[in-house]
């Protein structure tokens, strides 16, 4: 955490629109504003605003528009030359009236979806403009399921802040437990003990791999292939019950915890993930065969919903997103945080960037998640599962972990009496949802959800 | 993709036994209430999106919803039901009166989870108005955290019952 003045802020905005360096994140609190930037390491630059203005890095860098945006509806911070001036989370009391891009052009017609979606899903706008069949833009407007996250965790005490942290996304319950504990770690420079590492490791995969079946169900599902979902979907509920048995939550919420995990594996817990294991390495391969051999659906999925691998690259958009465009970062690998720098996996990249592309990564990370529940059931020690956790100086922590959508940062500050001052937890999303319109541009409307279920970004987790 | 099919076809998903009486209740419940099946429009009003996970899972063929005549609905126009989740936050009160406004009568709404019950962990936030039944008239909470889809059917299956 570096406090830095306006000239270096400005000169980290200059790396960041050169490509020198990424954008991992953007945020305020009522007097200050931070950004976090990957170099070869993750730096928390911090910039005091006395009179609430600062110089706009989404003047020059498009990543931070968004999270500018957030930061003045939020905190009222001022983001100077930042052309886009619209709040995003803050729907105000006249919740229709938005602004949205003025549309100039013959035969042009819109359509509004959202914020209720037809399915079972979470809530948001999207504005079509179309000629004919075909995109022409693509307009989001998020923030409907906005909770006030930021506002709730100061001066929350840790119980209080872990179980919120928990709920920011709870399809990543686990990831961001364990970026939230380890950030809280990190404040008081304390480790957990060796065998919550490993637990911590366990429930992230499980968690990993319920989502990825789910999903590449799901995308099948939206080009109108309902069997694959129907067998996906069986294959996690395989997963959460395991989950369920091992660990007493089918989605594992509130187990991880700053010092440790809240549970222990269950007595037969081992022997219950080793046979999902055996159990989805017979019937998945199976499936997948299928997605291979139908051609309707590869008519579907491939090159449909393109996100090129300059986009990629400048939005440090992470997860199968980034890695289905040629972005090599997982931050198990990237960063190494405990248990990944002691397990051998790959990180799978493509480059086509389409929508195949996407459920291909997810195919392939499936696989390595696998091969990681046996690595760490092989060494998990015996031992201690939670450290107590002791209030004691007041300390900055920042910790990333990587959800199966993408990395999740969360950074924090702990007062004296060890209760949180500010956190703040940034999702994979930002740097995900603005792609999303870039990758339906010029693809029919009709191949929207299934566009859209491939990126499976968060609303939740976005809106904070 | 003919193998894919006839395996499913051959090996039906067996279950314990506990759902197996559940799923009979819910059947003779939803026949004498309606006659027919029940269509439910589901709504986030605000949830973290673990509420939506688990209702999603009563659509697989461990629950596999449909075969007591439930179903979802892509329209509240067409919906008896609505599911709603969240601890309703500010920005989606207008979508879920205005989706409440355009659901026919006779409909119920069930507020589904803890936070809908009364804002969960969410309490006392800014953002969110809270429970709800601060918007719309709620006829049954399904409390949880969320809850799992056995206790969504039982929560479903009183409702049938009550009526």
């Amino acid at each position: 955490m570096t406090r830095v003045d306006t000239a270096y802020w400005q000169e980290a905005t200059r790396c960041l629109a050169a490509g020198e360096a990424t954008l991992l994140g953007l945020w305020g609190e009522p007097d200050r504003v931070h950004m976090a930037v990957l170099d070869t390491d993750v730096v928390v630059l911090s910039l005091d605003c006395p009179d609430h203005r600062y110089p706009s890095v989404g003047a020059r860098h498009a990543p931070a528009i968004r999270l500018e945006r957030a930061a003045h509806d939020l905190f009222g911070l001022q983001p100077d030359g930042l052309p886009d001036t619209r709040p995003w989370l803050d729907h105000g009391v006249n919740p229709t009236a938005y602004p949205f891009l003025p549309v100039e052009g013959e035969g042009l017609h819109q359509i509004p979806v959202g914020p209720v979606h037809a399915g079972i899903i979470e809530p948001g706008h999207f504005r079509f403009t179309a000629d004919g069949e075909t995109v022409v833009r693509l307009e989001q407007r998020l923030g409907y399921v906005h909770k006030g996250i930021d506002h709730l965790m100061h001066d929350a005490t840790l119980e209080h802040a872990a179980r919120l942290a928990g709920r920011t996304s709870g399809d990543s319950t686990v990831a961001y437990a364990f970026a939230f504990a380890r950030a809280v770690e990190a404040a008081l420079g304390i480790a957990p003990p060796p065998r919550a590492v490993w637990l911590r490791g366990l429930m992230a995969e499980l968690e990993r791999i319920a989502n990825h079946l789910g999903d590449f169900g799901a995308i099948c599902n939206d080009a109108s292939f309902s069997i694959m979902l129907a067998h996906c979907a069986m294959l996690r509920e395989h997963v959460l019950r395991c989950a369920a048995a091992c660990f007493g939550h089918r989605l594992m919420m509130d187990c991880i915890v700053p010092g440790g995990a809240a549970v222990d594996l269950s007595a037969d817990g081992a022997g219950n993930i080793r046979s999902l294991v055996d159990a989805i390495r017979v019937r998945f391969p199976v499936l997948v065969e299928l997605y291979d051999k139908t051609a309707s659906l590869q008519d579907r999925t491939v090159g449909t919903g393109i996100v090129s691998a300059e986009l990629a690259r400048r939005f440090g958009a992470g997860g199968y997103v980034g890695r289905a465009s040629g972005r090599d970062f997982d931050a198990r690998r990237s960063l190494g945080y405990p248990p990944y720098d002691r397990l051998r996996f790959e990180v799978p990249v493509l480059h086509e960037g389409d929508v195949n592309a996407r459920a291909l990564i997810r195919v392939k990370e499936i696989e390595q998640s696998l091969s990681l529940l046996e690595q760490m059931l092989n060494e998990l020690p015996a031992g201690d599962v939670r450290l107590a956790v002791e209030p004691g100086s007041s300390g900055e922590g920042i910790a990333l972990a990587e959800a199966f959508r993408g990395d999740v940062l969360v950074w924090l500050r702990l007062d004296a009496e060890g209760r949180i001052d500010r956190c703040h937890l940034r999702d994979a999303s930002w740097f995900q949802w603005p792609l999303l319109e870039a990758a339906i541009e010029g693809n029919i409307v009709a191949d929207f959800p299934l566009c859209n279920k491939s990126f499976n970004c968060s609303y939740s987790g976005h809106d904070l | 993709m003919l193998r894919t099919l006839l395996q499913g076809l051959r090996s039906p998903v067996t279950e314990p036994a506990l759902l197996a009486a559940l799923a009979a209740d819910l059947n003779r419940a939803a026949q004498r209430r309606l006659g027919r099946g029940l269509s439910i429009r589901e709504v986030d009003a605000g949830s973290c999106n673990g509420c939506e996970l688990e209702i999603h899972a009563l659509n697989n063929a461990f629950y596999d919803l449909e075969r007591f005549g439930l179903r979802f609905v892509a329209s509240p126009r067409h919906a008896d039901v609505l599911l709603v989740t969240g601890p309703v936050t500010r920005n989606m009160r207008e979508a879920l009166e205005r989706t409440w406004r355009a659901t026919p009568d006779p409909k119920w709404v069930v507020a589904v989870g803890d936070c809908a019950a009364g804002c969960g962990v969410f309490a006392g936030s800014p953002a969110c108005i809270g429970a709800v039944s601060n918007v719309v008239p709620v006829d049954l909470v399904i409390s949880g955290c969320p809850p799992t889809p056995t206790q969504l059917l039982q929560g479903l299956l009183a409702l049938l019952s009550a009526r």
